[in-house]
């Protein structure tokens, strides 16, 4: 919460790098989660999230670099850890041939601290029937059973990989919620990761932002306020290419009006502005940073991810 | 309280801000009345509890509220033990975003004047029938 004190590290990962078939997928990773943030995670697709992700929940050893989780090595009894862990993938992966009711009772007896009382709270607010086949479920209504089983022993530590794509508004507005009842117990670290900014920019209070395997920044959400800012020039001839000014980076322009990124940090004092014909000057939203940082807009159309999972084989 | 909080707009916190002030301004909201919890907002408006926080605190500042500890949040007092300079202060931006606003759509300054003074009237009348 507001005036806790991020001392205490949830996740901290040092020079990780990792390749397939010698193409590399991280590449010298470094990150640092604080207990008790909404940290998330953006990037392109295919920029190295889930890959990171994997080695957070032990499912990959790390070769090159260090992960640890609450001061742990993952791989090493990850029993111990991921009973202090939630996850939640967009992979729809739970097993379709169980029911609803077969499939929490499965996990309670896995997690120790499964919380029965929460449960049934979670299971009316979903509208969630234990009798209900998960093969007969829609995509939304199997997505909550997924985030159930992720929160209702309370994790420490919440994991959602992509947790939205491909779902409707209100079931991704569930997510939210419990992302919200998550970190409002003190000191509950939840790791979000998404290409929806909208969801980063309501949820987060930090963001790393990933690009090519590997992290390109990791920053406060009030600090990404402060230290950019987002100028729109209106040149009096128009400009055959942008001007190159230090600490001013992701130009774009619509016919007569350019739009750039200030990095106040990386300007040496604003008089280096004074030469632009700027006429606003406007906050920063997340998703123009990230265009700016990324060079690319993502993908956050709804409807698109949507047919793009709907091609996907079924991951059971 | 159902604030709205629209993706492409100003920061989240801002939001907050200014519809809180718009229900104290308005009327919605009392003195003495208190504001939904800092958990409690935050999960109905699926926003960080952070964020809502940020949005107290600079509700508190500008005296629209008031944290009393361990109850709450409340409408504080209307700031009339301010000074009239600090209170002009706390209105020019609002004056300035309607001057801006009446510029771009070509409304003369006395035509703007006028629609105040009548919209005054029309909210007076309003509120001795209330």
């Amino acid at each position: 919460m507001s005036d806790s004190i991020h001392t205490k590290v949830a996740v901290s990962v040092e020079g990780l790098s990792r390749s397939f078939r010698g193409k590399a997928a991280l590449s010298d990773v470094n990150l640092l989660i604080p207990e008790g943030s909404v940290f998330g995670l953006v990037g392109l697709n295919g920029a190295g999230k889930t890959t990171l992700i994997r080695h957070l929940m032990g499912l990959l050893k790390a070769k090159h670099g260090t992960v640890r989780v609450f001061g742990q090595n993952p791989v090493e009894s990850p029993d111990k850890l991921l009973k202090r862990v939630g996850y939640m993938t967009e992979e729809d992966s739970l097993p379709k041939w169980m029911r609803v009711g077969d499939m929490l009772d499965f996990s309670r007896a896995i997690y120790p601290s499964w919380d029965n009382a929460y449960c049934v709270e979670l299971c009316d607010m979903f509208g969630l029937t234990r009798t209900a086949k998960l093969s007969e479920m829609s995509k939304g209504q199997r997505a909550r059973v997924g985030l159930l089983i992720a929160i209702a022993h309370r994790p420490e530590l919440l994991i959602l990989d992509e947790p939205s794509s491909g779902l409707d508004p209100i079931a991704r507005s569930d997510i939210l919620e419990a992302i919200i009842r998550t970190v409002s117990e003190d000191g509950r670290t939840v790791l979000f990761s998404s290409h929806l900014l909208d969801e980063v920019d309501r949820v987060c209070d930090s963001v790393a932002l990933m690009l090519n395997g590997t992290i390109i920044e990791s920053i406060t959400v009030e600090k990404l306020e402060s230290r950019y800012s987002e100028i729109i020039c209106r040149p009096n001839e128009s400009w055959a290419h942008a001007p190159s000014v230090p600490g001013v980076f992701g130009w774009k322009s619509s016919v007569d009006e350019w739009s750039a990124v200030v990095d106040d940090t990386a300007l040496k004092d604003r008089s280096q502005l004074d030469a632009l014909p700027i006429t606003q000057t406007r906050d920063i939203s997340l998703l123009r940073w990230f265009a700016a940082r990324t060079g690319k807009v993502p993908v956050d159309d709804a409807n698109e991810s949507t047919a793009n999972d709907a091609e996907e084989p079924s991951h059971v | 309280m159902l604030l709205h909080i629209s993706s492409d707009g100003p920061p989240i916190y801002q939001q907050i801000v200014e519809q809180i002030r718009f229900r104290i301004v308005s009327g919605q909201l009392r003195v003495g009345d208190e504001l939904p919890t800092i958990r409690g907002l935050a999960e109905t408006l699926r926003v960080n509890p952070n964020t809502v926080a940020r949005a107290y605190r600079e509700l508190a500042h500008d005296s629209l509220v008031e944290k009393r500890r361990t109850t709450g949040t409340f409408v504080a007092e209307l700031p009339k033990q301010k000074g009239i300079a600090q209170r002009r202060k706390m209105i020019a931006p609002e004056v300035d975003r309607l001057l801006i606003s009446a510029r771009q759509l070509g409304i003369e300054l006395n035509d703007l004047t006028q629609m105040l003074t009548k919209r005054d009237r029309e909210l007076t009348d309003k509120e001795a029938k209330s």
